[in-house]
Parts: structure tokens; sequence; C-alpha cells
């Protein structure tokens, strides 16, 4: 076992892709000779050299598009972009390219690619560089979302990824590229759509994904002390969904609070919910409590952000409501 | 070919002059206290100073009417104070509070003022350049005599948003003045290394727009340049693109430590095309103004910014029950 830092276990992952398969490049701004915005590709420029280690001008709509074409000609793009909020220059290209061309072509070409980069709020940001954006991406069919920032579940996550022969939205964490854990020596993959359980607990689930894990622990350890013991559940994959993991985590506990970021209208958890109600109704003890970012876009002073995301109190506060105390 | 139109010489009288060095030295003393702030963790957040590009936004802002638009990307304190913000909300935003000119609510990269028709700043690289773009095309709809100028970089150069909106200026020639700030860099990448053509004035040629590139470290180059652009665009003969050359001296934000420079280079900008050396030389060779009087500015203005900074610490936080307030705007806003 190592302990790894996020990008250090995301690096490893592309390292070990691009040693196997010569089709594996990456592509995005600052990825090659400043080694990565957040240094998440260092050292991939010296190893496998520009012609697969490759900036790219500040083009999204242009080399997005280009990986979408690259990888219906056979290769293995990665695309890296520096962070998600700046995808939607490239949402065309995603949306009516990557998502759609292998049933519109009745099968013909596929869209073996990775689109991966950091996503959510960082702190202090404003409005147009703190968005959480898994709803929009995981509304559509043809696309994989995967969302994590544990470093062991990245390394194979994304691992995964690069071999999937379907367009996957990686998303990663800007705040959480320093965050160590152990990732074990061997290699291994990690398949998608199935959640893992980060805490057991018996009256309460949270279900998240992503750096929210962190609040709901933290929220799990301040529950315990009022005798509330809370499940943890990280669903890790968006689409495709762990509806079994969530079915037995309710049949288990009857009573969930999914935390998100990003907005609650048509967002994840509102589908989570939907999953749940449609699927597991006669399971549940009480309605089941979404904890989202506030529905407004973000602002820039500490005390309004804090306002604005999801926080350990508004989990700890949602718990109790759902358990009754 | 669309080319340059003639660029006519200006007078500059000493008070004018005097003006915009003051104005510069006043953009980087507050950026200076602003990046002290910052490791301080008094500003968090993304935080890109101008300094090394002041002539930029004090030659150009004096060029234009105070009705004009005025619209720029994200590294933007400069162009705020040019505009006529004062140090004390510039610093006040950057601190996140609520005498900040945007409530505290945009922040280093999105102060904006309607009073002072500056649009604001905008995150999304290229992206505020089609709003320059309906901005002109609401002054030619209304008829108002007025233009938009739009600021963006040589790294936003490369985005289709940009094309697209030169090409619809051209196509109708609208009162529009496209300024890309070539500082050399986007982010941690050279201009060569992102850019086929260099003189990104250039991008006009494939949309027939006039166009031609000019070295805006001398403010008074810059604002002889801008008054000819503005004028034209103006007139009804429809939009130019032009490209400022300049330099930053920072990193691209305050988290970036620059290492990627070529060796000498920043020594080299700094000593031979220093906007405000360049103004305080013009201001002793033209107008004899004596060393004294010079140094006399640079204490005001250092005094104006610690003032600002003390402001903006001491400072309320935003208002918490107003969160929610500029969601949706209430009703027609005039
Ligand atoms: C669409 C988009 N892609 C990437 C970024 C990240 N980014 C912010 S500034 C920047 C460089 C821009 O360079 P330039 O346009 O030359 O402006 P300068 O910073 O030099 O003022 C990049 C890549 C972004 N904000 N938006
Ligand atoms: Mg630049």
């Amino acid at each position: 076992m190592a302990t790894l830092q996020l990008r250090e276990a995301l690096r490893r992952a592309m390292n070990e892709e691009m040693r196997r398969d010569e089709r594996v490049f990456l592509m995005g701004e600052e990825v090659a000779y400043y080694d990565g915005a957040y240094k998440v590709s260092q050292g991939m420029l010296k190893e496998f050299g520009d012609k697969r280690i490759i900036d790219t001008p500040i083009a999204e709509n242009g080399f997005v598009g280009l990986g979408v074409g690259a990888a219906m000609a056979g290769l293995r793009p990665i695309i890296e972009v520096m962070t998600w909020n700046f995808s939607l220059v490239a949402y065309d290209q995603i949306i009516n390219g990557a998502a759609k061309v292998f049933q519109m072509t009745g099968g013909e070409y596929s869209v073996p690619m990775v689109i991966r980069g950091p996503n959510g709020a960082a702190e202090n940001l404003g409005s147009q560089h703190s968005q959480a954006l898994e709803s929009i991406f995981a509304h559509f069919p043809g696309l994989h979302v995967v969302s994590t920032c544990d470093p062991a579940d990245s390394y194979g996550l994304l691992k995964t990824a690069i071999r999937d022969p379907n367009p996957v939205i990686f998303m990663e964490s800007e705040l959480m590229y320093g965050y160590k854990g152990e990732v074990p020596d061997e290699e291994y993959l990690i398949p998608f759509g199935k959640a893992k359980i980060v805490r057991e607990g018996t009256d309460v689930t949270l279900v998240s994904w992503n750096k929210q894990i962190l609040n709901c622990e933290r929220a799990a350890d301040e529950l315990k002390k009022e005798g509330i013991s809370a499940q943890v559940l990280d669903l890790r994959t968006i689409r495709p969904l762990d509806e079994q993991a969530l079915f037995d985590a309710i049949g288990k506990t009857h009573r969930m609070v999914v935390v998100q970021e990003g907005f609650p209208f048509a967002g994840v958890g509102a589908e989570i919910v939907a999953r749940v109600t449609e699927g597991a109704f006669d399971a549940l003890d009480a309605p089941i409590l979404r904890i989202t970012n506030r529905d407004i876009n973000q602002p820039y002073a500490t005390n309004l952000e804090q306002l604005v995301m999801p926080s350990v109190r508004r989990i700890v506060e949602a718990a109790r409501a759902v358990v009754n105390r | 070919m669309a080319d340059k139109v003639e660029v006519p010489e200006v007078e500059i009288t000493k008070e004018q002059l005097l003006g915009w060095y003051r104005q510069m030295v006043r953009i980087r003393r507050v950026e200076e206290l602003a990046a002290k702030a910052y490791t301080l963790r008094k500003i968090k957040g993304f935080c890109h100073l101008y300094i090394g590009q002041e002539a930029i936004a004090v030659g150009s802002h004096a060029a234009v009417d105070a009705k004009d638009d005025l619209i720029s990307a994200y590294r933007i304190h400069g162009q705020v104070l040019a505009r006529g913000g004062t140090a004390r909300e510039v610093m006040a935003e950057l601190f996140g509070k609520q005498a900040g000119i945007t409530k505290g609510i945009g922040g280093s990269m999105h102060m904006a003022s309607k009073k002072l028709h500056f649009w604001g700043g905008y995150g999304i690289v290229g992206g505020h350049v089609p709003l320059g773009l309906g901005s002109a095309f609401a002054h030619r709809y209304n008829e108002s005599g007025q233009i938009s100028l739009t600021f963006f970089g040589d790294g936003a150069a490369q985005q289709g948003a940009v094309y697209e909106s030169l090409h619809m200026a051209q196509l109708w020639k609208l009162p529009a003045v496209f300024f890309c700030e070539n500082n050399y860099y986007a982010m941690g990448t050279s201009l060569d290394r992102q850019s086929y053509l260099t003189d990104m004035s250039r991008r006009g040629d494939g949309v027939g727009m006039t166009r031609w590139q000019f070295n805006a470290f001398d403010v008074v180059d810059v604002y002889k340049n801008v008054k000819a652009a503005a004028d034209y665009a103006r007139s009804g003969k429809g939009p130019v693109i032009l490209e400022g050359v300049t330099y930053r001296y920072r990193g691209h934000s305050m988290s970036d430590p620059a290492k990627y420079r070529a060796e000498g280079e920043l020594e080299e900008k700094k000593q031979k095309s220093d906007g405000i050396e360049l103004a305080a030389d013009r201001l002793r060779d033209d107008f004899g103004v004596s060393d004294a009087d010079l140094a006399k500015i640079k204490v005001e203005i250092d005094e104006e910014a610690q003032d600002a900074y003390d402001f903006a610490d001491n400072a309320p936080e935003p208002d918490e029950d107003a969160l929610y307030d500029y969601v949706y705007a209430p009703a027609e806003v005039e």
C-alpha cells in the first residue's frame, strides 16, 4: 500500500494506461509543459513526449470535439478540461457529439474517450468557477458520469474509464487534489455502477459522492454523539447509478438524506429520490431529504459562500429531521 | 485588405499626463496591497493582477466617452480603477465585503458598475466577447452614438466565440472596438506555443476588419491608438480590432509562481518598457515635472491605497439576508 494524493493516484492510472495502450493520449490546457494546472499530469510530458501529452490553445469547443473525432477514428483520448465550468464551451460537442454518435450511426462509430477535470466549488471562486455539473451530463443517455475524490477509487475508476468503449465524464475535485489515501500497489480496476459503503449505520443513510462524502462522515461523527447511527454511501458513479445499493440502504436504515453539490432543481439528488421512492417505497419511514447548494449562483464572499454550500450542520439537521429527533 | 486607419498625433497636456501617471501608480499600488492581503489570506480565491499592463486601461479609458460601454475578462482590478472605480470599492470587493463594488458577490473576477458603463469582468475565457458585440448592436439599434470597447487576452483570441463576434461585428458594421491585450502569456503558455499567428490583430483579416497592432507600454501611445479606433467605429465605418503589445509582471494569478519565463525577460521589460516609468520620463522631459513632484504623487497614492486596505479590512461582511436578492431581477431595471 502506498499513500497517494488524489492527483498522484490519477496520474498513476493515466501513466499505466498510456504504457499499456499506445492509442491513449492526454490533451488539454497546460497539461504538458506546465505539468498540469493542478499538477495532475506532472512528469507525463517527460515520459511520453509531446506527441502524446499535448498542450492546447484555449479552445474547448475545438479540442473536446477533436477528442470525439479522434475517438471515432480509434484513438483513446483523455481530454482534460481545466475545470468542468469550462466544458460548457464544449457542451455541444459532448452532448450532440460524444453522447449520440454510437446510437445515431447505428453502432458504426463509437466514442471511447474520457473527459476529465475538477468539478464543484473550491473557495471564493465566484459564480462562474464554482459549479457542480454532474446532473447536466448524467441527463443524457450515452454518457457515463463518474464523480469521486478518494485516491484509491479514483485510480481504479479512471482506469476503467480509459478502457471503456464509451464517452466518460470524469469529475475530480480541485480542493481535493492534495487529499491523501491508501492505494494498493497492485493494479486493479473498479467497475462503474458500484457504490461503496464508507461507513455502516442503522438509523439513516447519507448518500453522496466526491468531496461531500467528507462532510457526510463528519456529520456521522456528530450524529453518533447524539446516539444516531448514520451510514454513509458513496455512489462514485452517477451514471450508471447503483440502484441496488440505494434499495439495500433504504431497506436497512429506512431513512435517507442525499447530499450533493450543485443546485436542487433537477439535480442528481432529485433522481435518487425518485428512484428510491419508485423502487422501494415500502421501505421508507420518512421522506428523503436533500441537502444541496442553495438555489442561487455562487457568491464570492466567504460568509455567503458558506451559507450556500452543503455543510455538516445542514446534514446533521436533515438527518435528525428524518429520524424524528 | 482592411488595414490600419491613420493614427493622428495628439497634443497631450501636462495635466492629462499627470492624471494618467497618477492612475497608473494607483492601480499598481492598490494591487500591490491586494497581493499582500492575499498572502495574509484576507483575499482568497483567484486574484489576477494587472501590474505591468496599467497603460492599457488608463490610456484606453481616457480615449473613450464616459457613456461608451466597456467589458473585459477577469484581470480587471486595473480596468475598474481606470474607469473611475474607487480604491475603496475595489479593495472592499476583493476582501469580499458589502461595501465592494459588486457587494462582495462578484469578487475579484466579476466587478461591474452600470454607473461607470463598465459591464464587468467575466471568468470564462472569451465568453464575454459576444456580450461586447451585443453592446455594440444595442448602440447601433438605439442610435446612441456610443461604442463598445471589449478587452480580451491573447489566449482568449483562440476561442470560437471571439471569431464569431468579430465576424458579426464586421458583417453588420457595428460600432465596436475589440482590444486584444497581448501580454505574451495565457497562464503558463507563451504566445508562440498557443498561437500560429503571433500578431493577434490579424484575427481581423479573415473577416475583413480594420486592424492593427501597436506597442502599448506608453500610455500616450495607447491613448492615440484607441482614440483613432474609437473615432473610426463611432463614425459608422465599422468595427476595429486593435492589438496592444504588453507584458504582465506577475504570475497568471496569485497562485502561479511563473517559472516559465525566459531568463531576464521580466527584468528587461521592467527596465525598458514600464508604463509608469515611461510616463515619468515624459513628464520630466516634456513638461519639466520634478522628481519631487512625482514622489509626492506616489506618497499620496500610498495613503489612498492604505486607506482602502484599512477600510476593506474593517468593513462589514455582505448582508446575509440579501442572499437571494439578485437571483432574479425584481422588475424592469432602468
Ligand atoms: C473557457 C475557459 N477555459 C480555461 C480557463 C482557465 N483560464 C483562465 S485565464 C486563462 C488564460 C487566459 O489568457 P489570456 O486570454 O491571454 O489572458 P491573460 O490572463 O493573459 O490576461 C485560462 C486558460 C477559463 N477561465 N475559461
Ligand atoms: Mg495573455
